[in-house]
């Protein structure tokens, strides 16, 4: 326990200096967090899935306090929790199966059924569940729902089966806690993996000559770009270069190594190249549950522009980084400020930049933020690692996914809520 | 190729309508060797009025139609034009063709000439060149046509008339060509001249200098064949368009208009020009396919090298040369300041200016002004307002009355000159402010882009006269303009917000106005501004903020542009792949040569803003939608051509 404490405080620290750059690495090390924070969890006989997701839970909200405007953070907690319910859900069904087949006991303990019928009447609704699974998002999302999920459960059922009614409660803790750790890197390596599923439909979405515009730089964007171009695909690509922190000239510099027509413009150019471009094709820090990106900041205005000249916005972005929750003002609340250096030399400005100067509040403000907001009005596509989507699409999930979450998980989902905006709002004040 | 067939299968219709037999044998053959305007047809000439009425039956159209289909509208001209075609290629085949063609073929020639001359540059070759013209010009027979068909069909016109007149039509057709012959041979000789001497100035700058080699080598010989292929017809093209175009008629309205401008991608003229300018061209390694139509970019590393110059250039007035430096390094920007600074300079030269024995003021100061005037072009393009600026002053020069004496008549452009100076920009700027500051209110959150002079001037009179508000100042690389005017604004004492271009959108939330200047406004309402400013009129629009422009009448162009590619300037490339004061930013430092390949830069200085995003044009005529652009152009044009 201990030892997982000094990770998570290692890991709130990081996320409060901002060390982790990038939401997958975010993703990643949040979900390998939360994987250990569940191994070394000790698990009651009881209602152990409640006792992890407590476990789960505690550590999540320190995590997604750390740093609100990280929402991959919240989203992997968010997986994590469903994972556990999943796999919760999946074994007591499996049991009651069990259970129901052999029609013997009445061991009602973690069913509230009053009598026979009704229990068996439960136990089927929950069997048929079980196949049908509630919609996660995962699931949601993949055109085939059931190729990976099924399998699984079935595998788990058949493993509890096997056990039949013998099977005791420590087996079955043990069990659960086996099921969820292997789900959870099963997460961890579709979070891994996401950048090579996108890639791999690179092919369908740039033709040849296609001119490409985008703006700082995503490591989605470079796969993708790349396996466009390793699949002997000749196109030329407009980088921005996204000031104020420059990501664009190393973007560029990583497609001119690629063997990659490159042409590095200033971001104020991007209005008067864009009517010459096919294409936008941006990366995003995260997708919300209205179809709207938070994206690195400029992103809007060459969305804009794009929109003027009827060029297709096209927004890569993995599963992780979609989100369940509806933007409020997100230029303020989603938003966060950077430091002014990065725009003005202090040395020369700093006699107006002076709280001390006796006037008061300073002349001179800097604004650096980091992220934009896209309306989703104005995306045309995004393409995750599950397929290509529209906008709307992508809403629609998350109204499937949010009403099939259950009390808890709202709970839980209003909490983050919460702290998200405390949190936005604090940032803002600051 | 088919229309070469097409005269050998018809050889007597080309005569048709020509029949001069007396002006051929005096025409002092255009210059050209081998044109030597040959007697010989006087033979056709007997039957050639009876051809004449029915030529225009008898060429076969269809032939013709695949060259032009144009001229399949008026049933005359198509004989002209047919035979033009053919005789643009075939003229050097047979050169005793017939003299009626004289008048055409020189046009046609000029046109090869500067073509030939333009891609292979070696002397030997440009007179032989004739021969191989005919597959390079062949294409663009269909250009020739169209502008030699007007001439050719008013003599078919005539031709066509009874043949009791035929005297009369005989003498105006005599007459007809033969001056517009004087006028072409003479335009031919001076092409002819200019060739000359460019070519040997060529030579001789190949022998002894070795400016271009070193790096250039390698990268020319990649480049040149591709060029080389679309080259040709569009030089011929353009050659032909702008002598053909010259035609009394046109040219009245021709001299209004600006000259055509030099498009960088034409690599005939690029040599031509290269051959002619003070400056090393410096060859860009890597430049953006898009923009190969505009000049590279020159930097202040070509100043000692100018400065070393200084010396043998006794045509170029210091004043005028201390200008030129002053754009080429940068220290005077801004479309005002620059147009001032020429102004000036152009005063002072003319101040000291004496006119040469033998040559009349009017013409000498103007090609005068013409010399420094591409001067200035080689430092930096000129801005619209200067193009505006100089066409005021030439026209002031070509008006002034002949009667007055030279000391009179420079006293005259003087004052001229500084009543434009300070009507069209320092009182300008002043109306503007006032007509600005009404529309600003207190407690507004202004935002500006840049760095324009108008709106600094806005802002600080707003604040004199002690309006409440706060403004924006949105920056963006690689010029970082607006840091100054930052400076400047906040030693003033306003409250400013300083930002840059990427997060335009983060702060229109809380800005009620947008002010912007603009180096140019073209006649469809498109602003042309300093980079950038379109995305922030765009921006502004989306979120429902007002877009007032500000920008003097005397920038307002009757050109009209809808993108901000066609025309543009471009600004150093290494400065975008450099972040000054940023060590962590230097991906491209080191780059190998591959890498270098693959990559390029480009930095832009202007856009186009579309009319939609701008509310109001506040000039010195008040405040204008974008729309009555062009009713200030025109009103505001003869004003000042004819003061």
């Amino acid at each position: 326990m201990p030892d997982t404490q000094a990770l998570v405080n290692d890991f709130l620290n990081k996320l409060k200096k901002r060390k982790i750059e990038g939401s997958q690495a975010t993703a990643k090390q949040t979900a390998e967090l939360l994987r250990s924070v569940i191994s070394q969890t000790r698990v009651p006989y009881t209602n152990q899935a409640a006792a992890l997701i407590q476990s789960v839970k505690a550590v999540g909200e320190g995590l997604i306090a750390a740093n609100p405007v990280e929402l991959a953070v919240g989203n992997v907690v968010r997986r994590v929790l469903h994972i556990i319910r999943e796999e919760d859900l999946s074994l007591t069904t499996a049991a009651m199966a069990g259970l129901n087949l052999s029609a013997v006991s009445d061991d009602e303990d973690d069913v509230g059924g009053d009598n026979q019928p009704v229990l068996s009447a439960a136990a089927i609704a929950a069997a048929s569940r079980s196949t049908l699974r509630p919609p996660s998002l995962q699931t949601l999302l993949e055109d085939v729902p059931d190729s990976a999920a099924v399998p699984h459960t079935s595998s788990s059922g058949g493993d509890s089966e096997g056990k039949s009614k013998s099977a005791d409660k420590s087996s079955r803790s043990r069990k659960l806690k086996h099921d969820v750790i292997e789900a959870v890197n099963e997460l961890i390596q579709d979070i891994n993996t996401c950048h090579e599923q996108i890639a791999e439909q690179a092919v369908e979405n740039i033709h040849q000559n296609e001119v490409i515009l985008t703006l700082g730089s995503s490591r989605t964007v470079l796969e993708f770009l790349c396996a466009a171009k390793e699949k002997k695909r000749s196109f030329r690509v407009f980088v921005a270069e996204g000031a104020p922190r420059y990501q664009g000239h190393l973007l560029a510099k990583e497609l001119v190594t690629r063997g990659l027509q490159t042409t590095l413009i200033t971001d104020s150019a991007v209005f008067a190249m864009i009517s010459r471009v096919n294409m936008v094709i941006v990366g995003a820090h995260a997708v919300m549950a209205n179809g709207g990106v938070i994206a690195p900041v400029g992103l809007n205005m060459v969305a804009l522009a794009a929109q003027k000249h009827a060029v297709p916005f096209v927004v890569l972005a993995g599963s992780h980084k979609l989100c369940p929750l509806y933007p409020h003002h997100p230029e303020v609340l989603l938003n966060e400020l950077r430091s002014p250096s990065e725009l003005l030399d202090f040395g020369e400005f700093s006699d107006c930049l002076d709280f001390g100067s006796g006037i008061g509040a300073p002349l001179l403000h800097v604004v650096n933020p980091t992220f934009d907001y896209v309306p989703p009005k104005l995306v045309s596509l995004f393409i995750t690692d599950t397929g290509g989507h529209n906008p709307s699409y992508i809403a629609e999930i998350y109204q499937l996914f949010v009403t099939s979450l259950r009390g808890e998980d709202m709970k839980f989902k209003s909490e983050i809520m919460k702290t998200n905006c405390v949190a936005g709002g604090n940032l803002v004040k600051s | 190729m088919d229309t070469r067939r097409v005269s050998s299968a018809v050889p007597r219709v080309r005569q048709v309508g020509f029949f001069t037999p007396n002006t051929p044998a005096h025409q002092p053959a255009p210059t050209r060797s081998q044109s030597g305007p040959p007697t010989s047809d006087s033979p056709p000439l007997s039957d050639s009025p009876a051809s004449n009425s029915l030529s225009p039956v008898m060429i076969p159209p269809p032939r013709h139609l695949s060259d032009n289909l144009g001229g399949r509208a008026y049933a005359l001209p198509v004989p002209g034009r047919g035979n033009a075609g053919e005789h643009a290629t075939v003229g050097s085949y047979n050169p005793s063709e017939s003299v009626l063609w004289l008048e055409s073929p020189p046009r046609s020639r000029i046109g090869d000439e500067e073509l030939s001359e333009g891609t292979e540059s070696s002397l030997g070759w440009y007179r032989r060149s004739n021969s191989a013209k005919v597959a390079s010009s062949l294409p663009s027979g269909g250009f020739d046509l169209s502008q030699v068909k007007q001439p050719e069909s008013v003599a078919a016109v005539e031709a066509k008339n009874p043949l009791p007149e035929k005297s009369e039509a005989q003498k105006e057709q005599a007459s007809n060509p033969k001056s517009l012959k004087a006028k072409t041979t003479k335009a031919e000789r001076r092409a002819l001249q200019e060739s000359q001497r460019a070519a040997k100035a060529a030579s001789k700058a190949e022998a002894n200098k070795s400016n271009a080699p070193g790096g250039a080598a390698s990268s020319k010989p990649m480049k040149q064949p591709p060029q080389k292929k679309d080259g040709p017809p569009v030089a011929s093209s353009v050659a032909a368009s702008e002598r053909g175009v010259d035609r009394p008629v046109e040219k009245e309205r021709k001299k209004d208009l600006p000259p055509p401008r030099m498009q960088f991608d034409d690599e005939s003229r690029v040599d031509k020009a290269k051959r002619r300018s003070l400056l090393n061209q410096p060859e860009a390694r890597n430049r953006v396919e898009l923009f190969r139509h505009l000049p590279p970019h020159k930097n202040g590393s070509q100043l000692p090298y100018l400065e070393s110059k200084f010396f043998e250039l006794h045509e170029m007035h210091p004043s005028v040369y201390k200008v030129g430096l002053q754009y080429l390094t940068g220290d005077t920007s801004g479309g005002n300041a620059r147009c001032i600074a020429m102004l000036q300079a152009f005063q002072e030269a003319i101040r000291d200016y004496s006119t040469p024995p033998e040559k009349t003021l009017n013409r000498d100061l103007t090609s005068k002004i013409g010399g420094f005037v591409s001067f200035l072009i080689e430092c930096r393009p000129l801005s619209m307002s200067m193009g505006n600026a100089i066409r005021f002053l030439k026209s002031r020069i070509a008006r002034l009355p002949l009667t007055l004496s030279e000391s009179e008549a420079k006293a005259a452009l003087c004052s001229d000159i500084d009543r434009f100076i300070n009507e069209k920009i320092v009182l300008a700027d002043k109306v503007i402010l006032r007509h600005a500051a009404t529309k600003i209110r207190d407690g507004d959150v202004l935002l500006t882009y840049g760095s324009s002079c108008v709106v600094e001037m806005i802002l600080l009179y707003a604040h004199e006269i002690g309006k409440q508000f706060r403004v924006v100042v949105v920056d963006s690389r690689p010029m970082l303009e607006g840091q100054k005017q930052l400076r400047r604004l906040v030693a003033k004492g306003l409250s400013c917000t300083y930002t840059q271009l990427n997060a335009i959108s983060y702060v229109m939330h809380e800005v009620t106005r947008v002010f912007l200047g603009a180096s140019s406004i073209f006649s469809n309402g498109t602003v042309y501004s300093r980079v950038g400013t379109a995305s922030v009129a765009m921006v502004a629009h989306a979120f429902h903020v007002p877009v007032l422009v500000c920008c003097e009448a005397y920038k307002f162009h009757e050109r009209v542009q809808l993108d901000s590619i066609c025309f543009n300037e471009l600004g150093d490339p290494d400065a975008v792949s450099k972040v000054p004061g940023r060590e962590d930013v230097n991906y491209l430092d080191n780059l190998t040569d591959k890498q270098k390949e693959n990559l390029q830069l480009l930095n832009l200085k202007y856009d186009a803003t579309p009319s939609d995003y701008i509310s109001v044009i506040v000039t010195d005529y008040g405040m204008i939608p974008p729309t009555s652009v062009p009713v200030i152009v025109r009103e505001y044009r003869k004003e000042y051509l004819l003061i």
